[in-house]
């Protein structure tokens, strides 16, 4: 019996959220009396994974492939890795990757999936998972039934906790592996803080009054080292790219730190939004919803306002 | 008895409120204060067929209900009256109008066109001399054999410069009164029309409002709708109509108002509490809910008599009078309830309540619906 | 090529969650039902696709599990310009339950390209799209942002994790999209809702499924705390405060 983690790897190289979720499995594997069994499919070298050890990383499957993301394929090797290993519980992250291969992963070993799970289970006998629902306006718990079990876990809701221990690492065969897909292109985001993993973000709404005002917003997050997001309205009006777009129907942000600049707070920006730890309001109306979602709150012109708040920042880095 | 809307009905609401409130919205304060006329709005309405909505598909319209047109008015005008009048217009009267009395030619050439929304027609019935007062037309239409010759000057035309066809009311035989009076299609480009400058009114601000002079026009007379004097019947009859949509404008007024007033009241704080916990704000607002409920009954009440082909003209004078009148009682309440911020643009309540004011005088003032429905009362009972 | 069009009938996104006495279950009395969002998106995207090439796109069916009550739903699709419609009569249930009942109405049928929302508004769950590739034995594209169509080659652009990628696939295949496939949600015209009178509706009995997991109950999320108002002329303050009180700077 035990816990199998899905381990996504960049360029070779592991993120936070993986130090999330593999201490996150430890956990679970504790909590289930079972051993933890990660498995990372692309190439990543030894030292790296190694690594994980420090995290409660036992035994890691490396599937060392050039092959890039093909859902059929990935979902089809964890699947076997799951059966291999005789996983009773599969954990992957609830981002862009977890979401497409963990329902596959699911019906490949005739299993419930319960995804954007938050923390850790309510109670593991009878197998109970809290996540929330209605995009954030409501808590659910979820029993998941079926004898093998798949989650995902809502990335920040964790923490990371360390483990004394050595991480053994197996080699397993991916010459089998095909694929449906044909990649074009790619292209990464360099340079720029990703929306999706960022500490802090810095976000912009109608209030801007158009998209020449966000050099003052960049400058912003520049200095807190930053993602810049926006509301629905800027998006729509083209102001911003629409990957910025966090909301309802955009990105679903979980960051320490959430600025909403000159965003009034609908409902819609409510629902991607309210799992940040720290919410920051500034805008112009005392009476705009934002601020009953907000821990702090500015009634003020953004056109002063926000200069000041580059500059104070900026001080406080200076000195720490 | 069925207070139950059928599922038809309740996504033309849904499809109307969908492109009020995620298009017309975006930029309605900017319209109104430089009295932009909505052009693409006009162009998307009419590519999802509400330009002509009440005719029949077999004329190019959407075939819908009065009661369905009933509801998307009220949406549209719950943010945008400019929008819903040129919609109003178009469908209750200049449509109306056409199919219910014209010949199939008429039909062919004018209806079609209308009621795909390509172009855009306009009712001239008011003069300066002769508002409400439809029986007085100075306008004449000179019967010239094979055409008529139309000279004078129309005045307040919703369309007056945008319109593609003119229904122009005109005078032929003095001597017969309003028995004398014809109406007749004409091409807005035909020569000798020329159109005054834009009206800069106090509400419905983006609407296209102008005078329009005739001088020498002449207009053929296969353009004559119904029979020769038939222009006053035709024009009361067509108003019958055109008064349920005005009706269910001045309803979506109040709405609309109503509705940002109870979003606001919720919001705002005063002494500790939400206003709305105040009982000075709860009463106006349970005041507000009863009277936007009565004028919604009877704009539907209206509708649904005409949709049985029954007699409607009392129940829409009734609709038209009640609804222009709380609109204005409910606009200004909506503006108090906002206190300071109800006085500036950016919440939109007070052009809400501009524009409920001209639903209180277009399409026969008040008092003309006071007229209409005494008159009924007096002869029934 | 023949288009399904996965949809949700969720409560409208601005409705209050009310819940039963017992917590154990949502009340849903009073709730206005919409298409699911992202589905909505999905939708669009199959029309306008459908109107750019008409000779390659023959038909748009859409299609959705649940109870009667989910067929205004399917009729506004109808509407919006999808060309037949079927109800799986099988409302409730876990994704994988739903995803079953999908691949049990679909499973023989010609559908070349099947979309999905990424996820629906009210569980959240994600997971529909990818269990139903699976169950088909289809290829799925996650993330999808964009999606056209070049004779029988299928280009999208996905997210992946730090940026976006440009693929070919080809059908049949599943794509789970999500936001930017397309922009502004179709809303019915009134040729679009006299149409869709005529339109053919199927409804196909539930097929024999057990579900995974099922609900335990539900809690209403935490109360924040007042926002703490901080003067604009005292920047400073905001900054001391969230370096020391709050500590996330």
């Amino acid at each position: 019996m035990s816990v199998l983690v899905y381990i996504e790897n960049r360029n070779g190289k592991f993120k936070k959220s993986t130090y999330e979720i593999v201490s996150y499995g430890k956990r679970l594997a504790n909590g289930l009396g079972s051993s933890l069994t990660l498995l990372s499919i692309g190439r990543v070298a030894e030292d790296e994974l190694k690594n994980l050890g420090a995290y409660g990383a036992g035994k890691i499957l490396s599937a060392e492939t050039d092959a890039p993301l093909d859902d059929k394929a990935y979902a089809s090797l964890i699947a076997s890795a799951a059966q291999n290993s005789g996983a009773t519980l599969v954990v992957m992250a609830h981002n862009v990757t977890g979401k497409a291969l963990a329902p596959r992963v699911a019906v490949r070993l005739n299993a419930g999936l319960v995804s954007a799970v938050n923390g850790l289970p309510v109670s593991y006998q009878p197998f109970v998972v809290s996540k929330k629902a209605f995009s954030g306006k409501s808590l659910m718990q979820a029993e998941i039934t079926s004898d093998i079990k798949v989650i995902t876990l809502s990335q920040n809701t964790a923490g990371i906790e360390t483990f004394a221990g050595e991480a053994l690492i197996e080699k397993i065969d991916t010459s089998s592996m095909t694929s449906g897909t044909k990649v074009v292109s790619t292209e990464v985001q360099t340079g720029k803080i990703l929306l999706s993993e960022a500490d802090v973000v810095v976000s912009g709404g109608r209030g801007m009054r158009s998209a020449d005002n966000w050099k003052p917003l960049e400058e912003l997050a520049g200095v807190l080292g930053a993602a810049t997001a926006c509301s629905r309205p800027v998006s729509d009006e083209g102001w911003r790219p629409h990957h910025e777009h966090v909301g309802q129907t955009g990105k679903v942000v979980a960051p320490n730190l959430y600025f909403a600049l000159g965003i009034s707070g609908a409902i819609q920006h409510l629902a991607g939004i309210s799992s940040s730890k720290v919410i920051v309001a500034v805008n112009k109306d005392p009476e705009a919803p934002i601020f009953s979602a907000a821990d702090y709150g500015i009634v003020g012109d953004l056109q002063t306002v926000l200069p000041k708040m580059t500059e104070a920042f900026r001080k406080l880095k200076a000195s720490s | 008895m069925n207070f139950e809307f059928s599922e038809e009905q309740l996504m033309i609401q849904q499809a109307a409120r969908d492109y009020a409130q995620r298009e017309l919205i975006k930029d309605v304060i900017e319209r109104d204060t430089h009295a932009i006329y909505p052009t693409e709005h006009v162009k998307a309405l009419s590519e999802l067929g509400f330009m002509g909505m009440l005719v029949d598909p077999e004329y190019d319209g959407g075939g819908m209900d009065t009661v369905s047109y009933v509801l998307a008015m009220e949406e549209i005008s719950k943010v945008d009256s400019s929008v819903s009048v040129i919609m109003s217009v178009n469908n209750s009267l200049v449509c109306y109008g056409i199919e219910k009395f014209g010949t199939e030619a008429q039909k062919e050439k004018f209806l079609k066109p209308l009621a795909r929304g390509e172009k855009i027609g306009a009712f001239l019935l008011s003069e300066p001399e002769a508002g409400s007062d439809a029986t007085s037309q100075r306008t004449t239409a000179e019967d010239k054999g094979d055409y008529y010759l139309l000279n004078g000057t129309k005045n307040w035309i919703t369309n007056g410069n945008t319109a593609g066809t003119y229904l122009v009311i005109a005078q032929t035989h003095p001597e017969k009164g309003h028995k004398g009076i014809n109406v007749l299609i004409v091409d807005r480009h035909s020569p000798g029309i020329s159109v005054g400058p834009h009206e800069d009114k106090m509400g419905m601000r983006s609407s296209d409002t102008h005078s329009v002079m005739f001088n020498d026009v002449k207009v053929p007379k296969e353009n004559r709708i119904g029979e020769d004097g038939f222009g006053f019947k035709f024009a009361m009859k067509t108003l019958e109509g055109g008064r349920i949509g005005i009706a269910a404008q001045a309803l979506g007024i109040a709405s609309g108002a109503f509705e940002r007033a109870v979003k606001y009241s919720k919001e705002r704080k005063a002494f500790g509490t939400e206003i709305a916990n105040h009982q000075s704000v709860a009463f106006k607002l349970a005041d507000m809910a009863v009277k936007i409920e009565n004028a919604r009954n009877l704009c539907l009440k209206a509708a649904w008599l005409k949709d049985q082909g029954k007699p409607y003209g009392y129940a829409s004078a009734m609709a038209k009078y009640y609804a222009a009148e709380i609109a204005m009682e409910v606009t200004t309440e909506a503006v108090q309830i906002h206190g300071g911020y109800g006085y500036v643009k950016e919440y939109h309540v007070e052009r809400l309540m501009r524009e409920a004011k001209l639903t209180q005088i277009y399409e026969g003032t008040s008092e003309i619906q006071q007229i209409v429905i005494s008159r009924q009362v007096l002869s029934e009972f | 090529m023949n288009i399904l069009v996965c949809i949700s009938n969720v409560p409208d996104t601005t409705t209050r969650i009310k819940y039963s006495a017992d917590m154990k279950s949502v009340d849903y009395s009073g709730v206005q039902w919409i298409i699911n969002p992202w589905d909505e998106l999905a939708l669009t995207r199959a029309i306008e696709l459908k109107e750019a090439h008409p000779a390659l796109v023959q038909k748009i069916t859409v299609i959705t599990a649940g109870g009667a009550d989910a067929e205004p739903t399917l009729r506004k699709a109808l509407a919006c310009g999808a060309d037949d419609a079927i109800r799986v009569d099988a409302p409730g249930g876990d994704s994988l339950f739903t995803a079953t009942q999908l691949a049990h109405a679909v499973k023989g049928e010609p559908f070349d390209v099947i979309l999905c929302g990424i996820e629906s508004s009210d569980y959240n769950g994600s997971a529909v799209g990818g269990m139903l590739a699976e169950l088909l034995d289809y290829n799925s594209v996650s993330a999808v942002s964009s999606l056209n169509l070049e004779g029988n080659s299928v280009k999208v652009t996905r997210e992946i994790d730090g940026g976006k990628q440009s693929i070919e696939t080809s059908a049949p295949v599943v794509l789970i999209v999500q936001k930017g496939i397309a922009i502004n949600p179709r809303i019915p015209s009134m040729r679009g809702i006299m149409t869709a009178r005529t339109k053919p509706l199927k409804v196909v009995a539930a097929a024999a499924a057990s579900p995974g997991s099922k609900v335990v109950g539900y809690q209403a999320p935490p109360q924040k705390s007042a926002c703490k108002m901080i003067d604009p002329e005292n920047i400073d303050e905001l900054v001391h405060l969230l370096h020391t009180e709050a500590r996330v700077i």
